[in-house]
């Protein structure tokens, strides 16, 4: 019986890491969703996160939780450096200019000889593991569940029901935005990190509009009361194009149908729980 | 030398205001981030290339042909995808996200039924002739690119400034509510948008297309990037401010090209939308009244 | 002689929207323990001047304090922290959240845990969020809304939204409450249920209050004070009974004369 889950994990070990780290990248948008705002810098994020912690290990020889550091770090501050202006305006601001991001960093990554350039990084060495995934996505949604059930959990939800009342309620809104935002970027650079690690090969191309949309996809479809609602999402989407293998052309047209019919008919996605915002 | 690159800048200039009015122009009147916008550039340099292979049409002919089409495939969109919210008056993060599921389902469309592969117009398909003024050397091409753009700048801001339709468009953007009250067919003046809109992207594609030969689907989203850029530098909304920066933005990045890296001349757009964003967030004629938190 | 204190200072509050002048040099104060009323016809400004007390709109110019702290240029959180409360006209729910929840997350700037307590779940945390409980059922309660604790705040009726905004109010324990425009959208009976309400807040809780509003039979059975605003300035500012007489105040509502004894009828609603 063991012997066949080992044979099950070995072939299908992309997918079952995969639904892990989309688990995490999904909660990475689910953050900035739940305050209300739209910030799809994600998969820059992400590449950010992986690129740092890849040459870490790679080229600079660094042990693993310094990789893992580095690839949290350093998408803060990339965060930090451009949302920060944006975070006394409009939503408008902070959701564009996550887009320049999301344009720039593929540009810049193509073009970033040091790391690989057009033809990416390879021969990342192997580390971390199935169980250490799933340890991480397991804690980051005990701990949203925890601050979702908080004076954090109902401000979020204030600024995402009425922004203004919010702030009357004594919710300091920048503040928020901020921690929100920088967050997302340090849960996105950890995914990109542990991932980059298990498939010793990344490349400038992986982490560009298609896959920031793919992540809004995973939130949107599992619905964004709860943390379970984005990873249920990001699990879904992880496993049906290994089953629709026919469809895989399509993947991305379904991905913007999913979103398009997400927002029109399902405001609350699959799974409209909501969360209990006491302890 | 300087005088050619800023020709070049110029010409370049020319198509990011084109594209860059469109898109401000869809923000500031119906108040949406539409990113489907690139969509409709890519759309309206296919349906030129089309036109003229099909039908043989000249470049007089046939980037009408590409405005009119991306115009209405604009107006098809809005009336699928954002009346429906505009109405719920949801949230406009919520019509943000659903022109980005358009927009990748259109693009990935796009794809899969022509294929990735670069195209290009027919030699002939655009005058060649070229010409010298004071030792710089100006292609018909590029001149035609220029006074297309002005001349749609300025038919726009006309009808915008000028006409009543204009005057019931600003009406809309003000004040949907109000405007209905007072006898303006919001409806109209919503497909109006779309459609103005849309063609001006459609058009900024077949002049790129144009400028650059290379016609390929996914031609919109590197120019998203300048679009955003351009809407940031010029100020939310602000048609002035497009224009401005549209011309700004071409001239600086080809002389980034010229005197620096051509490489850094994507690298331009962005550096000038963050530089915006901590030097003076609403940008250069950003009405001040950025709602403060 | 016992020292009237003086709750919210406000001196030469002025807004201009380029050209406009919607609020000219408005100055007026609110005593401790008060209720004061806001009053003028329609635009004329009342509601910019709220408006720039509780943060919402930044001042053109003018000082507004708060039991001798100013408040100018604080953003709302700041004012809400420093006791400022409000209400707002359209009533700003939380509709998803439960009616209990609405309150507790009034309570917002008086809690205390930081992140740390709540990712460990400490003790100190747990206690603080059940004692917010405790207070926000006794904040309901004092509205009259206990039964309603666990109901989805959006389907409460219009009147008990109003309540309940009221109570989410109380629940910051305020300095002054701001009322903008409590009884709109009520019918005449909910409106009268309303009044005993307010006055309850100044007599039991002994709050301040602030209220901009229409209604005239509210206004003038309620009100201790009153400041009068047209065209963005200050006309008048006195008792009910000298607002009343008071000729500039009685041209500005176009000759309507105030009489609360016609009771709670339609005819009492100044609008114009």
């Amino acid at each position: 019986m063991l012997d066949t889950l080992s044979d099950l994990y070995w072939t299908y070990q992309n997918v079952i890491h995969g639904v892990a780290v989309n688990g995490i990248l999904a909660l990475s948008v689910y953050v900035v969703l739940s305050i209300g705002q739209l910030a799809l810098g994600q998969a820059a994020f992400m590449g950010i996160g992986a690129y740092f912690g890849a040459i870490a290990t790679t080229k600079l020889g660094l042990p693993f939780p310094v990789a893992i550091l580095a690839s949290i770090l350093t998408p803060a501050a990339v965060a930090l450096a451009i949302g920060a202006p944006t975070l006394r305006l409009t939503g408008v601001y902070l959701a564009i200019s996550m887009l320049g991001l999301g344009e720039i960093s593929r540009l810049l990554l193509l073009n970033w000889d040091y790391a690989g350039g057009a033809l990416g990084l390879s021969g990342i060495p192997e580390r971390g593991d199935v169980y250490l995934l799933y340890g991480v996505l397991i804690v980051l949604i005990i701990a949203f569940i925890f601050v979702g059930r908080s004076r954090l959990g109902r401000a979020m939800e204030a600024m995402r029901e009425d922004e203004t009342a919010a702030g009357v309620m004594g919710v300091n809104i920048p503040r928020y935005k901020l921690a929100a935002l920088v967050v997302s970027a340090m849960l996105a650079g950890l995914a990109g990190c542990l991932s980059a690690h298990l498939s010793s090969f990344i490349g400038p191309n992986e982490y560009g509009f298609e896959e920031a949309t793919t992540i809004l996809s995973f939130a949107l479809l599992g619905g964004i009361g709860t943390p379970l609602g984005p990873v249920a999402g990001a699990t879904i989407l992880t496993l049906l194009p290994e089953v629709l293998r026919f469809l895989a052309d399509y993947r991305l047209m379904i991905n913007g149908a999913i979103i398009v019919i997400a927002i029109l008919f399902m405001p609350r996605g699959l799974l409209s729980w909501r969360m209990k915002r006491t302890v | 030398m300087l005088q050619q690159q800023l020709v070049n800048g110029v010409v370049l200039g020319a198509t990011y205001a084109l594209f860059a009015l469109g898109f401000t122009m869809m923000f500031g009147v119906l108040g949406v981030i539409n990113l489907t916008y690139g969509v409709y550039f890519a759309l309206g340099a296919f349906a030129a290339l089309w036109a003229s292979k099909a039908i043989g049409l000249s470049v007089w002919l046939a980037l009408p042909v590409g405005a009119i089409v991306a115009g209405c495939i604009a107006v098809i969109v809005d009336t699928l995808l954002l009346t429906r919210l505009r109405r719920a008056k949801a949230p406009e993060l919520s019509s943000l996200m659903v022109t980005i599921g358009a927009t990748l389902f259109l693009y990935t469309g796009l794809s899969v039924i022509y294929g990735t592969e670069v195209r290009r117009f027919a030699p002939d398909f655009a005058p060649s002739a070229a010409f010298e003024i004071a030792g710089v050397r100006i292609v018909a091409t590029q001149a035609l690119i220029v006074v297309a753009a002005l001349l749609m700048a300025g038919a726009l801001i006309w009808i915008v400034r000028g006409t009543k339709v204009g005057l019931a468009v600003r009406g809309v953007a003000e004040n949907p509510d109000a405007a209905a009250l007072m006898g303006v067919n919001g409806a109209l003046v919503t497909h109006l948008v779309s459609f103005m809109s849309g063609a001006l992207g459609g058009a900024a594609g077949v002049l790129i297309g144009l400028n650059f030969n290379a016609i390929q689907p996914f031609m919109g989203e590197n120019m998203m990037l300048r679009g955003f850029a351009v809407i940031i530098i010029g100020g939310l909304g602000d048609l002035r401010g497009a224009l401005i920066a549209g011309f700004l933005l071409g001239i600086i990045e080809v002389l980034t090209a010229g005197y620096f890296a051509s490489a850094a001349k994507d690298l331009v757009a962005f550096a000038l939308l963050v530089l915006t964003l901590w030097v003076r967030p609403v940008g250069l004629f950003g009405r001040a009244a950025a709602k403060r938190a | 002689m016992a020292t009237i204190k003086t709750t919210l200072d406000v001196q030469g509050l002025t807004k201009k929207f380029g050209g406009l002048i919607a609020a000219d040099d408005v100055t007026f104060q609110v005593s401790q323990n008060t209720v004061h009323g806001l009053i003028g016809p329609n635009g004329a400004g009342k509601t910019t001047v709220f408006n720039m007390i509780s943060g919402v709109l930044p001042a053109t110019a003018g000082s507004i304090r708060l039991l001798d702290e100013p408040l100018d240029k604080l953003p709302t959180w700041e004012r809400t922290r420093r006791g400022v409360a409000r209400t707002f006209q359209n009533i700003r729910m939380f509709g998803d959240m439960r009616v209990v929840e609405n309150v507790i997350t009034g309570m917002h700037s008086r809690l205390k845990s930081d992140i740390g307590s709540i990712l460990i779940r400490q003790r100190s945390f747990k206690k603080e969020e059940r004692e917010a409980e405790a207070v926000a059922h006794e904040q309901l309660a004092f509205v009259g809304l206990e039964k309603a604790a666990d109901r989805r705040a959006g389907d409460l009726s219009y009147g008990d939204q109003r309540r309940l905004e009221i109570a989410r109010a109380l629940a910051s324990q305020p300095k002054i409450l701001l009322l903008d425009e409590p009884a709109a959208g009520m019918n005449p009976a909910e409106t009268h249920a309303l009044i005993p309400l307010l006055q309850r807040l100044r007599d039991e809780r002994g709050l301040t209050l602030l209220i901009v509003e229409h209604d005239m039979h509210l206004v003038m059975s309620l009100c201790d004070r009153i400041t009068v605003i047209n065209f963005g300035k200050r006309i008048a500012d006195g008792t009910p009974a000298e607002v009343r007489e008071h000729p500039a105040v009685i041209e500005a509502y176009l000759g309507h004369k105030v009489d609360d004894r016609k009771a709670a009828g339609p005819a009492s609603k100044v609008r114009s």
